[in-house]
């Protein structure tokens, strides 16, 4: 049923008639109507609901907020209406009115920029603070863990080496191959201007053994297993598993946490070890191809210029690059919190900042040893 | 003698005051009952006795040992003394039901394989659990089966505490009193001391020895549940009307 609205005028008195059923749908409607309608010089506003059969809580409000509208311009506004079930819907809307007026008031304490940033600033600190208290646990728990052979989970920690390490030895071979190829590819272009074909096996040997392939490596298992580590424990957070484990007494952080950690820490040279022989065959065959370097002489050259200290500083960097990714990605974890969005963020800050820190964890790597002269 | 003691607790989230001053305790063999508007902090509570979450102030003594300042080996030594059912069952989802119920014991016993095997049955069939069921995985069983499985595993070790946070929520009618007939038959079975969160009337009015009710941070009635329409309290009056 529609909606009519007739507006009744005598010198500064104005009814507004309404009749028939006032729902959502035509409050637009009515709205259009009012505005239409010169008010000026109204002293007197009646809204007329006596011939209204219906009205559902989005025309009570409507009508609420015109009364307070009209009043807040000093015209005295009032509402005729005999229906007691009308009345009452316009009265618990008033009063849901006021209540929510009250909350938003008490609540609407604005903060200056100032505080926002120093809040964000403390919510950064205590959320570095928090991460060397997980480390601190890590210690603890770690000491306890070794402190007994027999402590030790070789079964989970050996399902994890094959669920992060095995499991990734293709998407790490194919990527650590490219890597190679394109390296090579570029470099050579370069090198056959200055006539400086053989140079690029100088020039593969310590990049790749070095620097690539273990940055290659660590960033593709933060990608894939450092997500998947704080994806788990977010989920086990969630659905209470790590409680009901804490109440039954197997502290999680040998169980779920260090099987983690220890595995990756074992993996991860390994899977460096596998980038270096892949980028290097990537390499080759670019040499072989492009600058007609055959095999042969490509390995003889590599054995009399690459020194083994190149691929064990690669090496070396596996342990340090795992411990970042796990702990960062653990800790993550860790903090999800009840509710599903949580994993989501909490994947994606751990993947961003574990990749950041074997960034950092690299270069600290890289200066050190030069200054040392290896 | 009491089981459970729970001195002026004070529990402080960020500016809200969950408890304070709270004051509960439990004797040996009992079934009791926190009861309380929601948000009133009764999972709080629960979680404070069981060490997963810190109180502010005061003490809680669980079997003679204060939760607040024990040392690692005892408080090992008493989870092994409690079993908690959760809410949502909480079984570990990489486990079947059998190695959920076995966990406990293939961790801190000797048992032999056989034996475990045994005892897991027994765990299974005293919950009412087809002993068929122990292959499957906690994502393939219903949500009472899961309840009934958390309550074997929680069962496992022969604990003298148990503690259930809200055991008949998400059950259907007829599983909910059966799972009340199962803690009453546990208790004079097993002699269990059994502090239970619950919203549930008709399973506070069956198995229930004992009552608190939370409200307002503080115990506002302790007693047994025919004396509790004695108290003033609004939310006890609405709720047991």
């Amino acid at each position: 049923m529609q909606t009519i609205l007739h507006f009744t005028q005598s010198d500064s008195f104005l009814s507004l008639d309404f009749s028939g059923e006032l729902t959502l749908y035509s409050i637009t409607q009515l709205e259009r109507q009012m505005m239409q309608k010169d008010v000026s010089g109204v002293k007197t506003i009646e809204l007329n609901l006596i011939s209204v059969s219906f009205i559902d809580t989005a025309a009570a409000i409507f009508l609420v907020k015109m009364e307070e509208f009209f009043s807040g311009k000093g015209v005295k506004c009032s509402l005729v209406c005999e229906n007691q079930t009308l009345l009452s819907t316009l009265e618990l809307v008033k009063m849901q009115r006021i209540i929510t007026k009250l909350e938003t008031q008490s609540q609407l304490k604005k903060s200056s920029f100032l505080e926002k940033k120093l809040k964000d600033i403390n919510t950064y600190l205590s959320g570095f603070v928090s991460f060397v208290a997980f480390l601190g646990k890590l210690f603890v728990a770690k000491m306890l863990y070794l402190k007994s052979f027999k402590n030790i989970r070789f079964k989970e920690i050996a399902y994890e080496i094959n669920e992060s390490g095995i499991k990734a030895l293709g998407i790490v071979a194919l990527t650590s191959f490219l890597i190679g190829l394109v390296v090579a590819y570029q470099s050579a272009f370069q090198l056959k201007t200055y006539g400086a074909n053989i140079y690029i096996v100088d020039m593969l040997g310590i990049s790749i053994l070095r620097e690539l392939a273990p940055l290659i490596t660590a960033i593709v298992i933060a990608g894939r297993s450092g997500s998947a580590f704080t994806a788990q424990i977010g989920a086990m957070k969630i659905t209470q598993e790590l409680d009901a484990m804490k109440t039954m007494g197997f502290n999680p952080f040998s169980y779920l946490v260090l099987p983690r950690i220890i595995a990756l820490m074992i993996a991860l040279p390994i899977l460096i070890f596998v980038a270096d022989i892949m980028a290097m065959i990537g390499g080759m065959i670019v040499a072989n191809i492009d600058l007609g370097i055959s095999t042969d002489l490509f390995l003889d050259r590599f054995r009399e210029v690459i020194a083994a200290k190149n691929f064990f500083i690669g090496i070396i960097k596996g342990p340090f690059f795992a411990f970042l990714i796990a702990s960062i990605a653990i800790y993550r974890g860790l903090g999800v919190k009840d509710d599903t969005q949580s994993i989501g963020f909490h994947t994606t800050k751990s993947v961003v900042e574990s990749i950041f820190a074997v960034i950092v964890c690299d270069a600290a790597f890289s200066i050190a040893l030069t200054n040392l002269g290896i | 003698m009491s089981a459970i003691r729970v001195r002026d607790v004070r529990t402080v989230f960020g500016t809200k005051v969950v408890h304070d001053g709270l004051n509960l305790t439990i004797n040996d063999g009992e079934i009791y009952g926190l009861l309380g508007p929601s948000g009133c902090g009764k999972t709080t509570l629960l979680r404070e006795m069981v060490m997963l979450e810190e109180f502010d102030d005061g003490s809680i003594d669980i079997l003679g040992h204060n939760v607040r300042n024990i040392k690692e080996k005892d408080a090992q030594k008493l989870r092994r003394e409690w079993g908690v059912l959760f809410q949502s069952g909480a079984l570990f989802s990489s486990l079947s039901i059998r190695d959920n119920i076995a966990l406990s014991l293939v961790e801190y016993t000797d048992l032999s394989a056989a034996m475990i095997e045994e005892v897991v049955q027994f765990k299974i069939s005293l919950v009412g659990l087809k002993s068929s069921d122990a292959d499957l995985f906690p994502s393939q069983i219903s949500g009472g089966m899961n309840k009934k499985a958390g309550l074997a595993r929680a069962l496992c070790m022969d604990p003298k505490l148990l503690f259930l946070d809200e055991p008949t929520s998400g059950l259907d009618p007829i599983s909910a009193r059966e799972f009340d007939e199962l803690i009453l038959k546990l208790r004079s079975l097993l002699g269990l001391t059994i502090v239970m969160v619950s919203h549930d009337l008709e399973s506070i009015y069956d198995t229930v020895d004992k009552v608190a009710i939370i409200d307002e941070k503080k115990i506002v009635y302790e007693g047994t549940i025919a004396d509790v329409k004695s108290s003033k309290n609004q939310f006890v009056q609405t709720f047991f009307k």
